[in-house]
């Protein structure tokens, strides 16, 4: 305890003293860092701010030092984050090298794939995207029928992935390949990274319904892929999607506060502001006052879950099959929060573009759009209550 | 505060589910019914439990109780829930315990506590007069009279009010709500039982002109006694329904492998599956709501009276949804007497009214949080 306590206050001093004080505001959505090859800093602080965390391996707290991490207890890394809230910093590097790939590399990858890839990780030098769904194979996705043929030292890879978050920028993509197509479907599976800069890899962005366009349809055309870049065994790619697939679950439970870190209106404010409200300071429309009491209290239950069922796992290290529970109910609780805001801001959150709404009142109507998706990528509720049913509960196929 | 149980409240809670299961399992609860048993449930049972050191989980030793908290009594609860074993607990051990320990002078203290973690003294709180939870409509009143006090009033709902040796009323006073220690045998009290649908009892209390000594209102805890007390009643009246409300699902989801049809378990079915998985998501909500609510009795923390509405509202919602999909997924013969899981169904209706159900605080909980 003394220890947590002297690291506690170093820690807080350290970031006093090197958090840039534009660090410290709340992050917009379009100020996310998320490092790679060609990072995009808007303010010169985000790059200073990087650079200092990652330094420390502060990007990830609790990598071990020999891969550029932080070496942080479990205990420490509560501390850190702790620390971190209560100054207001901003994450100081959005990736999912971080939040999947890494995790995976720690539990599965060689010594050689680790040296590799997890410091450029921590420095937010190499930017990751995710290779797994197909036209075909979505919720099914072991049905996928993206090639990998061996040929000497190398793979060569042909297929067509869709839905590819961010592939049109990131550096290097995490794909799933199918190695033997005479075996059952899980079990001609391998996991292979690809060098996005390889020749044949093509990535073309595709426009959704918020105007947003944050994914790809992705073309690998006789790609040639160095052996070495497959993690673990040829044909046991499956049990390690499955597992990168808990960790993004588990990094999802954090959509239901993100706008917390955005400095967004909350909502019973921006409910007042359009609907008014009574002499006691309460929502005037008592129906909307309900519905919104119902989910600000099913966010803090959820929340209290979240880290009770973080507590409860802490032994094991793996989220486990509880991270379908955990994405299931950020998802919907970040939808239900949107539905709000719209229903609490009328038409002032019903504009497309120009002139006569806020900027802010612009955002809300696309982020409501946009968080439509939450139910839908790393796997839908559907197939979330699937997993609960079978995993946690034992219901028979 | 850490959510989850250290090797001594896994201890606590194992030795009281086996208690439980093994003293008081649902067809105890049929029996008394049965029997039209008078209390309401077992005199001989809560001696034992007493003797257990249960009833005087929140009494401070030097009264003869073991100070072991309300977590500890929380997990009892929960125990008790599983099998829906009727006990004074509530009423008892947590909501009279807590009354005097948060409001009593020392001399209602001594007087009181003692007996109480003995098990010897039962008592009630007599507080909600209409249909509904609603302190703040309480019309039954407290008027000085001579050196002490003249009380007036009907209590429509007193859970475990017929058994019970010392009455706590909430009435009102020149200065607002008042708690009042009444003998249950005080001249002008009178008690008529009310036989609730879930198989224990209430009772109807009317008071007359009852004359108590000037030493028989609660002055400790400030304005916020009642509002103490009552979350105390709530959170503990919470962890009860998720104990009621994890045996309701624990039952469904063994039925949902047992039983076949179309040559298979029903519990293949996605319909079935998808809604086994949504009550199953309300339970691991509930769970992390009381157990929160609970260590923050023990903490005194300042956000228990928003805690306290959270899990009541959640456990009238779980038992809600799960003690109504148990029955459907039962079937026909979730509809019979003889099968137990309908017991369930029952004290889901009873716990959600009691000391307000899942509108009221949603309500109290939107107040709190300033909207
Ligand atoms: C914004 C966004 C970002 C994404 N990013 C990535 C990414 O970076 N990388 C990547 O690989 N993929 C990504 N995805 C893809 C995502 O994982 C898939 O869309 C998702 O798995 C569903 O597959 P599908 O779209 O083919 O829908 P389908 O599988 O065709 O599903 C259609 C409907 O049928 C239901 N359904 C399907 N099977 C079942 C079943 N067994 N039981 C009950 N209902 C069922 C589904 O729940 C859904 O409602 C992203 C998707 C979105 C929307």
């Amino acid at each position: 305890m003394a220890a947590l306590e002297s690291f506690r206050r170093e820690t807080r001093a350290w970031l006093e003293a090197n958090c840039p004080p534009l660090m410290r505001t709340p992050m917009p959505d379009d100020e996310v860092v998320w490092g790679g090859r060609n990072p995009v800093f808007k303010h010169p602080e985000q790059k200073v701010w990087l650079e200092r965390m990652a330094a420390r391996g502060w990007t990830a707290p609790g990598w071990s030092r020999a891969w550029g991490g932080g070496g942080l207890s479990p205990g420490e890394c509560d501390v850190l984050a702790e620390e971190m809230a209560a100054l207001g910093c901003r994450a100081p590097l959005y990736s999912f090298g971080l939040s999947m790939l890494g995790p995976v590399l720690l539990e599965y990858g060689t010594e050689a794939q680790r040296r590799e890839h997890l410091p450029p990780i921590v420095r937010g030098e190499i930017r990751w995207c995710q290779g797994y769904s197909e036209p075909g194979a979505g919720s099914d996705l072991a049905g996928l029928q993206t090639r990998a043929v061996r040929d000497g030292e190398t793979f060569v890879v042909n297929g067509h992935k869709i839905w590819t978050s961010y592939a049109h920028y990131a550096d290097w993509v995490f794909a799933l390949v199918r190695t033997d197509p005479r075996a059952k479907k899980h079990e001609g599976i391998s996991f292979l990274l690809i060098d996005m800069a390889s020749p044949g890899v093509r990535a073309q962005p595709i426009r959704l319904i918020s105007g947003y366009s944050v994914f790809c349809e992705t073309f690998l055309e006789d790609v040639r892929v160095p052996a070495g870049n497959l993690v673990g065994e040829p044909n046991r790619g499956w049990t390690i999607a499955k597992r990168l697939l808990e960790h993004e679950r588990k990094s999802q439970g954090s959509f239901s506060d993100r706008h917390k870190a955005r400095g967004e209106v909350p909502l019973p404010l921006l409910a007042k502001r359009h609907l008014g409200e009574t002499a006691e300071g309460r929502i005037a429309d008592p129906v909307l006052r309900d519905r919104i009491a119902a989910y600000a209290m099913r966010d803090h239950a959820f929340q209290l879950t979240r880290r009770r069922l973080a507590e409860e796992r802490a032994a094991t290290g793996s989220p486990g099959p509880a991270s379908a529970l955990i994405k299931l109910v950020a998802t919907e609780l970040n939808q239900t929060r949107l539905e709000l805001m719209l229903s609490s801001a009328g038409t002032a959150a019903l504009g497309w573009e120009g002139e006569g709404f806020g900027a802010d009142e612009l955002r809300l109507t696309r982020d409501w759009l946009r968080s439509k998706a939450n139910t839908i990528e790393g796997g839908t509720s559907e197939v979330q209550l699937n997993i609960i049913a079978k995993r946690v509960l034992g219901l028979p196929d | 505060m850490a959510l989850t149980l250290d090797a001594e409240a896994r201890l606590i809670r194992d030795q009281a589910v086996t208690f439980f299961e093994e003293r008081s399992p649902v067809r105890a609860l049929r029996a008394l019914r049965d029997a039209g048993d008078p209390d309401g449930f077992s005199r001989a049972l809560w001696r034992e439990m007493a003797e257990l050191g249960w009833a005087g989980f929140l009494v401070p030793e030097a009264h003869g109780g073991t100070e072991a908290g309300a977590l500890g009594l929380g997990l009892v609860l929960e125990a008790a829930g599983r099998t829906l074993a009727p006990t004074p607990l509530l009423s008892t051990a947590l909501i009279g315990a807590s009354a005097l320990v948060l409001g009593g002078n020392p001399a209602q203290r001594a007087a009181q506590l003692p007996a109480i973690a003995a098990g010897t003294r039962l008592v009630a709180l007599a507080l909600e007069e209409g249909t509904h939870h609603d302190p703040a409509r309480t019309g039954a009143t407290a008027r000085r009279s001579g050196n002490g006090w003249r009380l007036d009033g009907t209590k429509s709902f007193v859970p475990d009010g017929g058994a019970a040796d010392l009455i706590i009323a909430v009435v009102r006073t020149e200065d607002g709500l008042g708690l009042f220690l009444v003998p249950a045998d005080a001249p002008g009290v009178t008690r008529e039982r009310r036989r609730m649908v879930d198989g224990r009892n209430a009772a109807a209390i009317r008071f007359e002109g009852v004359s108590l000594p000037a030493g028989a209102r609660l002055e400790g805890g400030g304005p916020g006694l009642l509002d103490a007390v009552l979350d105390r009643a709530r959170i503990g009246q919470a962890a009860e329904m998720l104990g009621a409300t994890g045996a309701a699902f624990d039952r469904t989801l063994q039925y949902l492998k047992d039983r076949r049809q179309f040559g298979v378990p029903i519990g293949s079915f996605q319909a079935l599956k998808h809604r086994a998985a949504r009550m199953f998501e309300a339970m691991e909500l509930l769970r992390s709501t009381v157990l929160a609510a609970l260590e923050a009795i023990d903490e005194g923390s300042p956000d228990l009276p928003r805690l306290a509405s959270l899990a009541k509202a959640q456990a009238g919602e779980a038992f809600f949804l799960i003690g109504n999909e148990a029955i459907q997924m039962h079937g026909g013969i979730g509809m019979t007497d003889e099968h137990e899981i309908g017991f369930y169904l029952k004290r889901a209706r009873v716990a959600q009214a009691t000391f307000g159900d899942s509108a009221y605080h949603r309500d109290r909980y939107a107040a709190l949080s300033g909207f």
